[in-house]
Protein backbone atom coordinates (compact mmCIF):
# COMPACT_ATOMS: atom_id res chain seq x y z
CA UNK A 1 0.00 0.00 0.00
CA UNK A 2 1.35 3.07 -1.02
CA UNK A 3 2.15 5.93 1.73
CA UNK A 4 2.56 9.56 1.52
CA UNK A 5 3.32 12.19 4.34
CA UNK A 6 2.13 15.24 4.94
CA UNK A 7 4.19 18.32 3.00
CA UNK A 8 5.09 19.96 6.11
CA UNK A 9 7.18 16.79 7.45
CA UNK A 10 5.20 17.27 10.66
CA UNK A 11 1.67 15.86 10.22
CA UNK A 12 0.83 12.57 10.96
CA UNK A 13 1.22 9.75 7.79
CA UNK A 14 -1.86 8.58 6.16
CA UNK A 15 -2.38 5.95 3.34
CA UNK A 16 -3.53 7.33 0.16
CA UNK A 17 -7.36 7.26 -0.47
CA UNK A 18 -9.00 5.74 -3.13
CA UNK A 19 -9.48 7.85 -6.16
CA UNK A 20 -13.19 7.80 -6.13
CA UNK A 21 -13.59 7.71 -2.56
CA UNK A 22 -16.04 10.89 -0.87
CA UNK A 23 -13.71 12.91 1.36
CA UNK A 24 -15.14 14.58 3.55
CA UNK A 25 -13.15 16.55 6.00
CA UNK A 26 -9.60 16.39 4.38
CA UNK A 27 -9.16 19.76 2.71
CA UNK A 28 -9.07 22.23 5.86
CA UNK A 29 -7.25 19.37 7.49
CA UNK A 30 -3.93 19.50 4.88
CA UNK A 31 -3.93 23.08 5.15
CA UNK A 32 -4.12 23.85 9.11
CA UNK A 33 -0.79 21.60 8.87
CA UNK A 34 1.18 23.22 6.10
CA UNK A 35 0.47 26.19 7.72
CA UNK A 36 2.18 24.91 10.74
CA UNK A 37 4.86 23.50 8.57
CA UNK A 38 5.86 27.04 6.76
CA UNK A 39 5.38 28.85 10.42
CA UNK A 40 8.23 26.10 11.90
CA UNK A 41 10.32 27.09 8.84
CA UNK A 42 10.21 30.62 9.69
CA UNK A 43 11.08 30.06 13.20
CA UNK A 44 14.91 29.81 13.42
CA UNK A 45 15.50 33.19 11.77
CA UNK A 46 13.46 34.74 13.66
CA UNK A 47 14.86 33.41 17.23
CA UNK A 48 17.79 34.29 15.56
CA UNK A 49 17.26 37.71 15.32
CA UNK A 50 16.00 37.62 19.08
CA UNK A 51 19.47 36.32 20.39
CA UNK A 52 21.19 39.10 18.53
CA UNK A 53 19.05 41.42 19.84
CA UNK A 54 20.24 40.29 23.35
CA UNK A 55 23.54 39.76 22.95
CA UNK A 56 24.85 42.94 20.48
CA UNK A 57 24.20 45.48 23.19
CA UNK A 58 25.73 43.04 26.04
CA UNK A 59 28.67 42.64 24.17
CA UNK A 60 29.22 46.53 23.43
CA UNK A 61 28.58 45.98 19.67
CA UNK A 62 25.19 48.60 19.82
CA UNK A 63 24.50 51.10 22.50
CA UNK A 64 22.71 49.71 25.32
CA UNK A 65 21.10 52.92 26.53
CA UNK A 66 19.80 53.27 22.93
CA UNK A 67 19.48 49.68 22.74
CA UNK A 68 18.27 47.49 25.81
CA UNK A 69 19.12 43.77 25.58
CA UNK A 70 15.65 42.05 25.23
CA UNK A 71 15.56 40.70 28.49
CA UNK A 72 15.31 44.44 29.93
CA UNK A 73 12.64 45.39 27.44
CA UNK A 74 10.75 41.98 28.44
CA UNK A 75 11.06 42.87 32.07
CA UNK A 76 9.93 46.72 31.33
CA UNK A 77 7.02 44.94 29.43
CA UNK A 78 6.08 42.39 32.33
CA UNK A 79 6.06 45.35 34.64
CA UNK A 80 3.94 47.57 32.20
CA UNK A 81 1.94 44.45 32.05
CA UNK A 82 1.52 44.58 35.74
CA UNK A 83 0.87 47.88 36.70
CA UNK A 84 -1.85 48.40 34.07
CA UNK A 85 -0.03 50.46 31.90
CA UNK A 86 -0.11 48.66 29.07
CA UNK A 87 -3.78 47.16 28.99
CA UNK A 88 -4.93 50.62 29.62
CA UNK A 89 -2.91 51.95 26.30
CA UNK A 90 -4.12 48.96 24.46
CA UNK A 91 -7.78 49.27 24.93
CA UNK A 92 -7.99 52.83 24.07
CA UNK A 93 -5.47 52.50 20.78
CA UNK A 94 -7.71 49.43 19.72
CA UNK A 95 -10.53 51.15 20.29
CA UNK A 96 -9.66 54.17 18.66
CA UNK A 97 -9.02 52.08 16.00
CA UNK A 98 -12.02 49.52 15.93
CA UNK A 99 -14.27 52.81 15.81
CA UNK A 100 -12.95 54.57 12.47
CA UNK A 101 -12.85 50.76 11.09
CA UNK A 102 -16.20 50.06 12.13
CA UNK A 103 -17.80 53.56 10.60
CA UNK A 104 -15.68 53.22 7.23
CA UNK A 105 -17.04 49.71 7.14
CA UNK A 106 -20.41 51.00 7.41
CA UNK A 107 -19.73 53.61 4.56
CA UNK A 108 -17.92 51.76 2.40
CA UNK A 109 -20.05 48.61 1.60
CA UNK A 110 -23.23 50.45 0.20
CA UNK A 111 -21.05 52.90 -1.62
CA UNK A 112 -18.89 50.40 -3.42
CA UNK A 113 -22.11 48.54 -3.79
CA UNK A 114 -23.27 51.77 -5.58
CA UNK A 115 -20.20 52.43 -7.80
CA UNK A 116 -19.86 48.82 -8.71
CA UNK A 117 -22.94 48.41 -9.60
CA UNK A 118 -23.80 51.38 -11.37
CA UNK A 119 -21.09 52.98 -14.05
CA UNK A 120 -22.76 56.35 -13.85
CA UNK A 121 -22.62 56.95 -10.28
CA UNK A 122 -18.58 55.73 -10.60
CA UNK A 123 -17.64 58.20 -12.95
CA UNK A 124 -19.52 61.00 -10.94
CA UNK A 125 -17.38 59.96 -7.81
CA UNK A 126 -14.18 58.51 -8.97
CA UNK A 127 -12.19 61.11 -9.52
CA UNK A 128 -12.95 62.52 -6.04
CA UNK A 129 -12.29 59.38 -4.50
CA UNK A 130 -8.84 59.07 -6.07
CA UNK A 131 -8.35 62.59 -4.94
CA UNK A 132 -8.95 61.87 -1.37
CA UNK A 133 -7.51 58.26 -1.72
CA UNK A 134 -4.00 59.27 -2.11
CA UNK A 135 -3.69 62.34 0.22
CA UNK A 136 -1.91 61.33 3.51
CA UNK A 137 -4.32 60.65 6.97
CA UNK A 138 -1.03 61.97 8.02
CA UNK A 139 -1.47 65.20 6.35
CA UNK A 140 -5.15 65.54 7.04
CA UNK A 141 -4.44 65.06 10.94
CA UNK A 142 -3.94 68.58 11.44
CA UNK A 143 -7.32 69.14 9.39
CA UNK A 144 -8.78 66.65 11.64
CA UNK A 145 -7.59 68.77 15.07
CA UNK A 146 -8.94 72.08 13.45
CA UNK A 147 -12.09 70.82 12.96
CA UNK A 148 -13.13 67.89 15.57
CA UNK A 149 -10.41 68.95 18.45
CA UNK A 150 -7.29 67.15 20.20
CA UNK A 151 -10.29 64.51 21.50
CA UNK A 152 -11.31 61.11 20.55
CA UNK A 153 -13.14 62.32 17.40
CA UNK A 154 -9.66 63.59 15.41
CA UNK A 155 -8.68 59.93 16.12
CA UNK A 156 -11.58 57.84 15.16
CA UNK A 157 -11.21 60.18 12.21
CA UNK A 158 -8.04 59.46 10.91
CA UNK A 159 -8.73 55.81 11.43
CA UNK A 160 -11.87 56.08 9.36
CA UNK A 161 -9.85 57.32 7.10
CA UNK A 162 -7.08 55.70 6.86
CA UNK A 163 -9.75 52.34 6.90
CA UNK A 164 -11.96 53.15 4.25
CA UNK A 165 -10.16 53.45 0.78
CA UNK A 166 -9.07 49.91 1.19
CA UNK A 167 -12.40 48.95 1.99
CA UNK A 168 -14.55 50.58 -0.80
CA UNK A 169 -12.24 50.03 -3.46
CA UNK A 170 -12.31 46.14 -2.77
CA UNK A 171 -16.25 46.43 -2.52
CA UNK A 172 -15.89 47.75 -6.09
CA UNK A 173 -13.60 45.22 -7.39
CA UNK A 174 -16.13 42.42 -5.54
CA UNK A 175 -19.70 44.10 -7.15
CA UNK A 176 -17.68 43.94 -10.64
CA UNK A 177 -16.13 40.35 -10.37
CA UNK A 178 -19.18 38.89 -9.84
CA UNK A 179 -20.37 36.58 -12.63
CA UNK A 180 -23.43 38.16 -14.91
CA UNK A 181 -24.43 34.37 -15.54
CA UNK A 182 -25.58 34.34 -11.23
CA UNK A 183 -27.48 38.36 -12.08
CA UNK A 184 -28.95 36.23 -15.18
CA UNK A 185 -30.02 33.31 -12.65
CA UNK A 186 -31.23 35.23 -9.91
CA UNK A 187 -33.26 37.59 -12.24
CA UNK A 188 -34.73 34.36 -14.26
CA UNK A 189 -35.84 33.46 -10.28
CA UNK A 190 -37.35 36.85 -10.00
CA UNK A 191 -35.15 37.90 -7.71
CA UNK A 192 -36.03 41.68 -6.56
CA UNK A 193 -33.26 44.38 -6.71
CA UNK A 194 -32.90 44.62 -2.75
CA UNK A 195 -32.33 40.13 -2.99
CA UNK A 196 -30.11 40.89 -5.27
CA UNK A 197 -27.58 42.80 -3.38
CA UNK A 198 -28.62 41.00 -0.23
CA UNK A 199 -28.38 37.25 -1.38
CA UNK A 200 -26.29 37.70 -4.41
CA UNK A 201 -23.86 40.63 -5.49
CA UNK A 202 -22.90 40.71 -0.89
CA UNK A 203 -21.95 37.33 -0.99
CA UNK A 204 -20.20 36.96 -4.30
CA UNK A 205 -18.01 40.21 -2.82
CA UNK A 206 -17.33 38.82 0.21
CA UNK A 207 -13.95 37.72 -0.45
CA UNK A 208 -12.84 40.21 -1.85
CA UNK A 209 -14.37 42.72 1.07
CA UNK A 210 -12.61 40.83 3.46
CA UNK A 211 -8.96 41.00 1.64
CA UNK A 212 -9.75 44.59 1.96
CA UNK A 213 -10.75 44.09 5.44
CA UNK A 214 -7.54 43.06 5.81
CA UNK A 215 -5.56 45.90 4.60
CA UNK A 216 -7.97 48.62 6.66
CA UNK A 217 -7.33 47.29 10.02
CA UNK A 218 -3.76 46.86 9.43
CA UNK A 219 -3.72 50.75 7.85
CA UNK A 220 -5.97 51.83 11.25
CA UNK A 221 -3.65 50.40 13.44
CA UNK A 222 -0.85 52.04 12.33
CA UNK A 223 -2.63 55.11 11.74
CA UNK A 224 -3.68 55.25 15.61
CA UNK A 225 -0.24 54.96 16.14
CA UNK A 226 0.94 57.74 14.47
CA UNK A 227 -1.86 59.51 15.49
CA UNK A 228 -1.29 58.93 18.98
CA UNK A 229 2.62 59.84 18.61
CA UNK A 230 1.67 63.68 16.89
CA UNK A 231 -1.25 64.42 19.32
CA UNK A 232 -2.15 62.48 21.88
CA UNK A 233 -1.93 61.81 25.72
CA UNK A 234 -3.13 58.10 26.21
CA UNK A 235 -2.27 55.01 24.09
CA UNK A 236 -0.04 52.61 22.44
CA UNK A 237 1.50 55.17 20.58
CA UNK A 238 1.60 58.21 23.18
CA UNK A 239 3.26 55.38 25.30
CA UNK A 240 6.52 54.86 22.68
CA UNK A 241 6.70 58.25 21.98
CA UNK A 242 6.69 59.46 25.68
CA UNK A 243 8.61 56.86 26.15
CA UNK A 244 11.46 57.48 24.18
CA UNK A 245 10.94 61.44 25.07
CA UNK A 246 11.77 60.21 29.00
CA UNK A 247 14.89 57.81 27.50
CA UNK A 248 13.06 55.26 29.29
CA UNK A 249 14.24 53.38 26.13
CA UNK A 250 13.39 49.65 27.35
CA UNK A 251 9.41 50.47 27.78
CA UNK A 252 9.87 52.39 24.51
CA UNK A 253 10.48 48.96 23.02
CA UNK A 254 8.32 47.17 24.95
CA UNK A 255 5.58 49.52 23.22
CA UNK A 256 6.86 48.42 19.96
CA UNK A 257 6.60 45.02 20.50
CA UNK A 258 3.08 45.06 21.88
CA UNK A 259 2.32 47.03 18.99
CA UNK A 260 3.83 44.00 16.54
CA UNK A 261 2.08 41.08 18.82
CA UNK A 262 -1.19 42.95 18.08
CA UNK A 263 -0.95 43.31 14.73
CA UNK A 264 0.49 39.46 14.29
CA UNK A 265 -2.35 38.34 16.33
CA UNK A 266 -5.48 40.75 14.29
CA UNK A 267 -3.70 39.56 11.08
CA UNK A 268 -3.89 35.99 12.13
CA UNK A 269 -7.08 36.62 13.20
CA UNK A 270 -8.39 37.82 10.00
CA UNK A 271 -7.09 35.09 7.93
CA UNK A 272 -8.46 32.77 9.68
CA UNK A 273 -11.66 34.58 9.46
CA UNK A 274 -10.84 34.76 5.40
CA UNK A 275 -10.61 31.38 5.73
CA UNK A 276 -14.18 30.53 7.09
CA UNK A 277 -15.79 33.42 4.93
CA UNK A 278 -14.53 31.40 1.97
CA UNK A 279 -14.77 28.24 2.34
CA UNK A 280 -17.05 27.28 -0.09
CA UNK A 281 -14.02 28.04 -2.56
CA UNK A 282 -11.81 24.93 -1.38
CA UNK A 283 -12.86 22.51 -4.16
CA UNK A 284 -12.62 18.49 -3.05
CA UNK A 285 -11.40 15.53 -4.84
CA UNK A 286 -13.14 14.30 -8.39
CA UNK A 287 -16.56 12.87 -7.89
CA UNK A 288 -18.56 9.99 -9.69
CA UNK A 289 -20.95 11.78 -11.82
CA UNK B 1 -54.36 23.84 -24.37
CA UNK B 2 -51.55 26.55 -25.30
CA UNK B 3 -49.52 27.31 -22.98
CA UNK B 4 -47.00 29.45 -24.45
CA UNK B 5 -47.88 31.55 -27.98
CA UNK B 6 -44.50 33.39 -29.51
CA UNK B 7 -46.11 35.81 -32.56
CA UNK B 8 -44.19 37.78 -34.79
CA UNK B 9 -41.17 37.72 -32.49
CA UNK B 10 -37.68 40.07 -34.01
CA UNK B 11 -34.95 40.78 -32.20
CA UNK B 12 -31.82 43.18 -33.60
CA UNK B 13 -28.79 43.79 -31.73
CA UNK B 14 -27.31 47.23 -31.75
CA UNK B 15 -23.87 47.10 -31.91
CA UNK B 16 -21.22 49.15 -29.91
CA UNK B 17 -20.09 52.26 -31.59
CA UNK B 18 -17.15 51.11 -33.96
CA UNK B 19 -18.36 48.02 -34.21
CA UNK B 20 -19.73 46.26 -37.64
CA UNK B 21 -21.08 43.41 -39.23
CA UNK B 22 -21.31 42.37 -42.63
CA UNK B 23 -24.59 41.63 -43.44
CA UNK B 24 -25.14 39.60 -47.14
CA UNK B 25 -22.26 41.75 -47.96
CA UNK B 26 -23.41 44.94 -46.72
CA UNK B 27 -21.93 46.76 -43.42
CA UNK B 28 -24.28 47.20 -40.99
CA UNK B 29 -23.70 48.22 -37.21
CA UNK B 30 -26.66 45.90 -35.86
CA UNK B 31 -27.41 42.46 -35.84
CA UNK B 32 -31.03 41.07 -36.15
CA UNK B 33 -31.11 37.37 -34.77
CA UNK B 34 -34.39 36.66 -34.76
CA UNK B 35 -36.84 37.61 -38.10
CA UNK B 36 -40.22 36.79 -36.75
CA UNK B 37 -40.54 33.86 -34.89
CA UNK B 38 -44.11 32.30 -34.44
CA UNK B 39 -44.68 29.27 -32.63
CA UNK B 40 -47.13 27.85 -30.56
CA UNK B 41 -46.29 25.40 -27.70
CA UNK B 42 -49.06 23.46 -25.97
CA UNK B 43 -49.36 22.36 -22.17
CA UNK B 44 -47.01 19.71 -20.51
CA UNK B 45 -45.56 19.68 -23.88
CA UNK B 46 -41.79 18.74 -24.30
CA UNK B 47 -39.95 20.75 -27.13
CA UNK B 48 -36.36 20.91 -28.59
CA UNK B 49 -34.88 23.67 -30.07
CA UNK B 50 -32.26 23.17 -32.86
CA UNK B 51 -30.72 25.14 -35.22
CA UNK B 52 -26.81 26.59 -36.20
CA UNK B 53 -24.98 28.53 -34.34
CA UNK B 54 -26.40 31.97 -34.27
CA UNK B 55 -29.95 31.04 -35.25
CA UNK B 56 -30.80 33.23 -32.16
CA UNK B 57 -32.02 30.11 -29.97
CA UNK B 58 -31.34 31.56 -26.75
CA UNK B 59 -31.73 34.87 -27.63
CA UNK B 60 -35.64 33.27 -28.24
CA UNK B 61 -35.43 31.26 -24.69
CA UNK B 62 -34.68 34.30 -23.31
CA UNK B 63 -37.52 36.71 -24.37
CA UNK B 64 -39.86 33.79 -23.34
CA UNK B 65 -38.20 33.56 -19.70
CA UNK B 66 -38.62 37.44 -19.64
CA UNK B 67 -34.81 38.32 -19.64
CA UNK B 68 -34.47 40.22 -22.85
CA UNK B 69 -37.11 41.84 -24.44
CA UNK B 70 -38.01 41.25 -27.85
CA UNK B 71 -37.90 44.28 -30.61
CA UNK B 72 -41.18 43.12 -31.51
CA UNK B 73 -43.94 40.83 -31.34
CA UNK B 74 -45.02 39.01 -28.14
CA UNK B 75 -44.84 36.06 -26.24
CA UNK B 76 -47.65 34.79 -24.14
CA UNK B 77 -47.68 32.28 -21.11
CA UNK B 78 -51.42 31.70 -20.50
CA UNK B 79 -52.61 34.44 -21.76
CA UNK B 80 -50.10 36.70 -20.22
CA UNK B 81 -47.52 38.88 -21.97
CA UNK B 82 -44.20 38.63 -20.91
CA UNK B 83 -42.33 41.49 -20.42
CA UNK B 84 -40.36 40.30 -16.90
CA UNK B 85 -39.23 37.09 -15.57
CA UNK B 86 -42.44 35.72 -14.70
CA UNK B 87 -42.67 33.01 -11.23
CA UNK B 88 -44.07 30.76 -13.17
CA UNK B 89 -41.03 29.74 -15.30
CA UNK B 90 -37.96 28.12 -14.73
CA UNK B 91 -35.00 28.40 -16.14
CA UNK B 92 -31.76 26.14 -16.34
CA UNK B 93 -28.07 27.17 -18.01
CA UNK B 94 -25.69 25.73 -19.42
CA UNK B 95 -22.92 26.33 -16.79
CA UNK B 96 -25.38 25.51 -13.71
CA UNK B 97 -25.32 29.08 -12.27
CA UNK B 98 -25.50 27.75 -9.07
CA UNK B 99 -24.31 30.06 -6.11
CA UNK B 100 -20.81 28.99 -5.63
CA UNK B 101 -21.34 29.77 -1.68
CA UNK B 102 -24.04 28.10 -1.19
CA UNK B 103 -24.50 24.14 -0.46
CA UNK B 104 -26.57 21.90 -2.84
CA UNK B 105 -29.71 22.26 -0.43
CA UNK B 106 -29.05 25.96 0.23
CA UNK B 107 -29.11 26.43 -3.98
CA UNK B 108 -32.37 25.19 -4.60
CA UNK B 109 -34.16 26.77 -1.77
CA UNK B 110 -32.89 30.25 -3.41
CA UNK B 111 -35.66 29.82 -5.83
CA UNK B 112 -38.10 29.32 -3.37
CA UNK B 113 -37.02 32.09 -0.57
CA UNK B 114 -36.93 34.79 -3.28
CA UNK B 115 -40.83 33.53 -3.61
CA UNK B 116 -41.60 34.40 -0.05
CA UNK B 117 -41.83 30.49 0.81
CA UNK B 118 -41.03 30.14 4.51
CA UNK B 119 -38.07 28.28 6.24
CA UNK B 120 -39.70 24.86 7.06
CA UNK B 121 -41.58 24.23 3.64
CA UNK B 122 -38.66 25.38 1.43
CA UNK B 123 -36.27 22.78 3.56
CA UNK B 124 -38.58 20.18 2.80
CA UNK B 125 -39.35 20.58 -0.39
CA UNK B 126 -35.65 20.85 -1.13
CA UNK B 127 -34.62 18.11 -0.07
CA UNK B 128 -37.54 15.95 -1.84
CA UNK B 129 -36.13 17.38 -4.94
CA UNK B 130 -32.54 16.51 -4.28
CA UNK B 131 -33.48 13.11 -3.35
CA UNK B 132 -35.51 13.23 -6.77
CA UNK B 133 -32.30 13.70 -8.11
CA UNK B 134 -30.64 11.01 -6.49
CA UNK B 135 -28.35 13.59 -4.47
CA UNK B 136 -29.64 12.75 -0.65
CA UNK B 137 -26.66 12.98 1.63
CA UNK B 138 -25.64 15.33 -0.98
CA UNK B 139 -27.39 18.65 0.84
CA UNK B 140 -24.01 20.33 2.45
CA UNK B 141 -21.73 20.31 -0.39
CA UNK B 142 -20.97 23.11 -2.27
CA UNK B 143 -21.30 23.49 -5.84
CA UNK B 144 -16.86 23.52 -6.16
CA UNK B 145 -17.51 19.89 -4.74
CA UNK B 146 -19.85 18.28 -6.78
CA UNK B 147 -19.18 17.44 -10.07
CA UNK B 148 -20.92 19.01 -13.75
CA UNK B 149 -22.88 16.36 -13.63
CA UNK B 150 -24.04 16.67 -9.87
CA UNK B 151 -24.11 20.27 -10.26
CA UNK B 152 -26.51 20.76 -13.12
CA UNK B 153 -28.92 18.38 -11.11
CA UNK B 154 -29.00 20.91 -8.80
CA UNK B 155 -29.90 23.62 -11.04
CA UNK B 156 -32.56 20.97 -12.55
CA UNK B 157 -33.67 20.84 -9.46
CA UNK B 158 -33.63 24.71 -8.55
CA UNK B 159 -35.53 25.04 -11.50
CA UNK B 160 -38.49 23.03 -10.78
CA UNK B 161 -38.55 23.49 -6.75
CA UNK B 162 -40.66 26.32 -7.35
CA UNK B 163 -43.43 24.62 -9.48
CA UNK B 164 -43.28 26.09 -12.81
CA UNK B 165 -44.99 25.73 -15.28
CA UNK B 166 -42.35 26.59 -17.88
CA UNK B 167 -38.82 25.11 -17.99
CA UNK B 168 -36.84 26.87 -19.68
CA UNK B 169 -33.33 25.00 -21.24
CA UNK B 170 -30.56 26.46 -22.83
CA UNK B 171 -28.08 23.56 -23.55
CA UNK B 172 -27.94 21.95 -20.23
CA UNK B 173 -26.25 19.43 -20.81
CA UNK B 174 -23.56 20.36 -23.09
CA UNK B 175 -20.84 20.92 -20.90
CA UNK B 176 -21.22 17.23 -19.87
CA UNK B 177 -19.44 13.93 -20.83
CA UNK B 178 -21.42 12.05 -22.99
CA UNK B 179 -22.36 9.33 -20.47
CA UNK B 180 -23.50 11.97 -17.86
CA UNK B 181 -25.73 13.68 -20.69
CA UNK B 182 -27.12 10.01 -20.98
CA UNK B 183 -27.86 9.50 -17.72
CA UNK B 184 -29.34 13.09 -17.27
CA UNK B 185 -31.60 12.77 -20.12
CA UNK B 186 -32.92 9.55 -19.35
CA UNK B 187 -33.29 11.00 -15.60
CA UNK B 188 -35.21 14.28 -16.95
CA UNK B 189 -37.25 12.73 -18.42
CA UNK B 190 -38.47 10.68 -15.94
CA UNK B 191 -39.18 13.35 -13.18
CA UNK B 192 -40.81 15.74 -16.65
CA UNK B 193 -43.31 12.32 -17.33
CA UNK B 194 -44.18 12.65 -13.49
CA UNK B 195 -44.97 16.23 -13.38
CA UNK B 196 -45.72 17.29 -16.91
CA UNK B 197 -44.18 20.43 -17.26
CA UNK B 198 -43.88 22.28 -20.08
CA UNK B 199 -40.34 22.36 -21.40
CA UNK B 200 -38.42 24.13 -24.08
CA UNK B 201 -35.02 22.73 -24.61
CA UNK B 202 -32.29 24.10 -26.48
CA UNK B 203 -29.83 22.15 -27.63
CA UNK B 204 -26.78 21.16 -30.26
CA UNK B 205 -27.53 17.45 -30.43
CA UNK B 206 -29.73 16.40 -32.87
CA UNK B 207 -29.99 12.54 -30.92
CA UNK B 208 -30.86 14.81 -27.61
CA UNK B 209 -33.58 16.76 -29.76
CA UNK B 210 -34.97 13.61 -30.75
CA UNK B 211 -34.56 11.57 -27.92
CA UNK B 212 -36.20 13.90 -25.62
CA UNK B 213 -38.76 15.75 -27.40
CA UNK B 214 -42.58 15.80 -28.43
CA UNK B 215 -41.85 18.18 -31.11
CA UNK B 216 -38.38 19.57 -32.55
CA UNK B 217 -38.04 22.70 -33.46
CA UNK B 218 -35.41 23.04 -36.69
CA UNK B 219 -34.34 27.10 -36.86
CA UNK B 220 -32.90 28.64 -39.85
CA UNK B 221 -29.25 30.21 -40.06
CA UNK B 222 -28.93 33.81 -38.96
CA UNK B 223 -31.59 35.60 -38.61
CA UNK B 224 -33.21 32.68 -37.14
CA UNK B 225 -36.89 31.80 -38.27
CA UNK B 226 -38.93 29.00 -37.81
CA UNK B 227 -38.03 26.52 -40.57
CA UNK B 228 -39.62 23.17 -39.86
CA UNK B 229 -41.47 21.70 -36.92
CA UNK B 230 -40.87 18.07 -36.47
CA UNK B 231 -43.31 15.69 -34.81
CA UNK B 232 -41.50 12.85 -32.81
CA UNK B 233 -44.10 10.08 -32.34
CA UNK B 234 -41.34 8.21 -30.73
CA UNK B 235 -43.61 5.85 -27.58
CA UNK B 236 -43.14 6.74 -23.77
CA UNK B 237 -41.84 6.23 -21.86
CA UNK B 238 -38.34 6.32 -23.31
CA UNK B 239 -35.52 4.08 -22.95
CA UNK B 240 -31.93 4.61 -23.73
CA UNK B 241 -32.32 1.27 -26.28
CA UNK B 242 -34.70 3.30 -28.62
CA UNK B 243 -31.70 5.39 -29.73
CA UNK B 244 -30.96 1.85 -32.11
CA UNK B 245 -34.37 2.00 -33.34
CA UNK B 246 -35.11 2.06 -36.63
CA UNK B 247 -37.33 4.90 -36.26
CA UNK B 248 -35.30 6.98 -34.54
CA UNK B 249 -32.55 7.02 -37.19
CA UNK B 250 -35.43 7.47 -39.22
CA UNK B 251 -35.50 11.06 -37.31
CA UNK B 252 -32.35 11.27 -37.42
CA UNK B 253 -32.22 11.74 -41.36
CA UNK B 254 -35.76 14.33 -41.13
CA UNK B 255 -33.28 16.62 -38.42
CA UNK B 256 -30.27 16.68 -40.42
CA UNK B 257 -31.96 17.09 -43.88
CA UNK B 258 -33.80 20.22 -41.99
CA UNK B 259 -31.11 21.44 -40.63
CA UNK B 260 -28.11 20.76 -43.60
CA UNK B 261 -28.58 23.78 -45.60
CA UNK B 262 -28.75 26.00 -42.29
CA UNK B 263 -26.07 24.87 -41.14
CA UNK B 264 -24.12 25.29 -44.52
CA UNK B 265 -25.54 29.08 -44.70
CA UNK B 266 -24.30 29.59 -41.19
CA UNK B 267 -20.77 28.61 -41.82
CA UNK B 268 -20.56 31.02 -44.77
CA UNK B 269 -22.43 33.62 -42.74
CA UNK B 270 -19.78 33.67 -40.28
CA UNK B 271 -16.82 33.05 -42.67
CA UNK B 272 -17.61 36.25 -44.09
CA UNK B 273 -17.13 38.52 -40.84
CA UNK B 274 -14.24 36.85 -39.20
CA UNK B 275 -14.05 39.61 -37.11
CA UNK B 276 -17.12 39.83 -35.44
CA UNK B 277 -17.32 35.87 -35.18
CA UNK B 278 -13.70 36.05 -32.69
Amino acid sequence: MAYVTDKSGLGPIAPTRSRDAVRTVPAARKKRSLHLGSFGYGLPLLITFFLLWEIAPRLGWLNAIFFPPLSEVLVAWYRMLLDGTLSANIGISLQRAFIGFALALVVAIPLGFLMGRYSTFEKVSDLLVQTLRNTSQFALLPVFILLLGIGEASKVAITFYSSIFFLLINTIAGVKSVEPLLLKAARSMGTSDLDLFRKVILPASIPHIVSGARLAVKSSIFAVIGAEMLAAKSGLGYLIQNSQLMMETADMYAGILTMTFIGLIVNYLLVGFERWATGWKTPSDALPH
Amino acid sequence: MDRIKITGIHKTFQLKPGQFVNVDGVESDSVTVLDGVDLTIRKGEFITLVGPSGSGKSVLLDIIGGLTLASSGTVEIDGKIITKPDPKTGYVFQQYALFPWRTALANIEYALEVRGVGRRERTDKARYFLSLFGLSGFEDRFPNQLSGGMQQRVAIARALAADPEVLLMDEPFAALDAQTRELLQAELLRIWEKINTTVVFVTHSIDEAIFLADRIVVMTARPGRVKEIIDVDLPRPRGGDIRASAQFNAHRGTVWEALRDEVNKAQKDWALSPAYAA
